[in-house]
């Protein structure tokens, strides 16, 4: 439960997709202008994000990394698809998109009238990849737990957007130096959110000794485990020798 | 240029300065913006990009007439995926920790929105050797817009250019480090990118004052 609750608040505020890996950066820059879009689309990111990870989990688990045809049988052990992610991921974001567009419609019209027109852009926006590829590389251990990053990250992402559409409404009313306007004072806005949600990044690793003492558990038979596969190898090695 | 006509030289030059993918379009700031902590990331990233658009745009302008319209989206994707899985192999191949550094990054290149811009807007309108040029043009607009971030970031983040100490050794205090220069380790973390980003914007639009947004 506890890696759940770290994991949903890390996704959100210190690995927030936008200040902190800028992805989908070129929708939040271009849909960002009226705050009632920028919801339109946050939600949608989220939506998608919460149906691919997991899916992607799954197909890295079961078919692309190192050893995941073992289910297949003994004989498929060796093979490591991973070169196949980018493909594969971008094939499942792009049909998913679709189907969820075609559900979406025919079910909800009046939720396929908000979100509807963002749909298809989200198929192109690097926040969706972006997730897949960061599970992947970041090594999501269960299911759960990739639905759950999914969602989180995309709720981080949402927040960006929806802050810097607020900000966006209130700066028409500004006196912003002439050059700047428009897209070169959105960037210097981030940058300064930015910098504002990098004080999140104390709250994981300032908490209490019971935080703390989690991760080194979760090292500590790791670290037992290859040394111990290094030792059988070591004497598997010596044995095949002296034979 | 004896080569190329008036128009073609247009394709290249245009999207260098006054069509800029970055500045102007505001296409592919994702990746511009997270790997230009060290020079070198940003010219490969550079290459890479200029390699999968110049590419990706030959192969889309000779299939557009084939291509069905509502299907065109996969399509493209499936052939930026390809390049892009190319690229990812030969970086691990020759460059391991480089492609360990710009990790997903290489990835992204196939969501990267000046790649689907170019093959919708240009590619799929017009002929191979055009397609080309503006792909290749296209993608060294944004390369040099991510040289010259890499450049002060790496600069003023940690004194070096592609690794080499330029400023002199902090630690040994030779250089400009002898008359107490600190380098400013903030250039390094990701804010700054999106400051630098925004003050490169400021530059070019007081230069050119027809590219002033109004709101």
């Amino acid at each position: 439960m506890l890696e759940h609750v770290e994991l949903f608040f890390k996704s959100i505020f210190i690995d927030n997709m936008v200040f902190a890996t800028f992805l989908g950066m070129c929708s939040y820059l271009a849909v960002s202008k009226k705050v009632s879009t920028a919801v339109g689309l946050g939600a949608a990111v989220i939506f998608v994000l919460a149906v691919t990870v997991p899916l992607n989990w799954l197909l890295d688990q079961y078919i692309l990394r190192d050893g995941a045809l073992s289910w297949l049988g003994p004989e498929y052990a060796d093979y490591d698809l991973s070169f196949l992610s980018f493909i594969l991921f971008i094939a499942t974001i792009a049909t998913m998109v679709q189907l969820v567009e075609i559900v979406v419609e025919k079910f909800s019209p009046s939720l396929y009238n908000s979100l509807g027109i963002f749909l298809p852009l989200i198929a192109v926006n690097c926040a969706i990849l972006g997730g897949s590829l960061f599970m992947q590389s970041r090594d999501i251990q269960s299911l759960g737990l990739a639905f759950n990053y999914g969602i989180s990250s995309g709720i981080g992402w949402f927040l960006a957007i929806l802050a810097i559409a607020a900000i966006r409404e209130k700066i028409r009313y500004s006196n912003v130096p002439a050059p700047l306007r428009g897209l070169g004072i959105t960037f210097i806005i981030t940058g300064l959110m930015a910098i504002g949600f990098m004080s999140f990044g104390g709250m994981l690793t300032g908490g209490d000794e019971e935080e703390e003492a989690t991760p080194v558990a979760q090292i500590a038979p790791t670290v037992e485990e290859e040394i111990k596969v290094v030792a059988e190898t070591v004497i598997a090695t010596i044995n095949e020798k002296e034979d | 240029m004896g080569l190329l006509s008036k128009k073609d030289q247009k394709l290249i030059l245009d999207p260098l300065a006054d069509d800029n993918p970055i500045t102007i379009q505001v296409l592919g700031i994702c990746s511009a913006l997270a790997i230009t902590a060290q020079l070198k990331a940003s010219i490969v990233m550079a290459i890479s990009v200029i390699f999968v658009l110049g590419i990706g745009n030959v192969v889309i302008s000779l299939m557009r007439n084939i291509i069905p319209s509502k299907i065109r989206i996969i399509v493209q994707l499936i052939v930026v995926a390809t390049l892009v899985i190319i690229v990812d192999q030969v970086l691990k191949a020759y460059a391991y920790t480089l492609s360990k550094e710009l990790s997903v990054f290489v990835g992204l290149i196939i969501t990267n929105c000046i790649i689907m811009g170019r093959f919708e807007a240009f590619a799929l309108g017009n002929g191979p050797w055009r397609s080309f040029l503006d792909g290749i043009g296209n993608a060294l607009g944004y390369g040099v817009i991510l040289i010259i971030v890499g450049f002060f970031r790496e600069l003023l983040g940690s004194g070096t250019l592609l690794g080499i100490k330029v400023l002199g050794d902090p630690i040994e205090l030779t250089g400009l480090y002898k008359y107490g220069y600190e380098n400013n380790g903030f250039m390094l973390l990701s804010p700054m990118a999106l400051i630098v980003v925004g003050l490169i914007i400021w530059v070019q639009r007081s230069r050119n004052k027809a590219l002033i947004e109004e709101n």
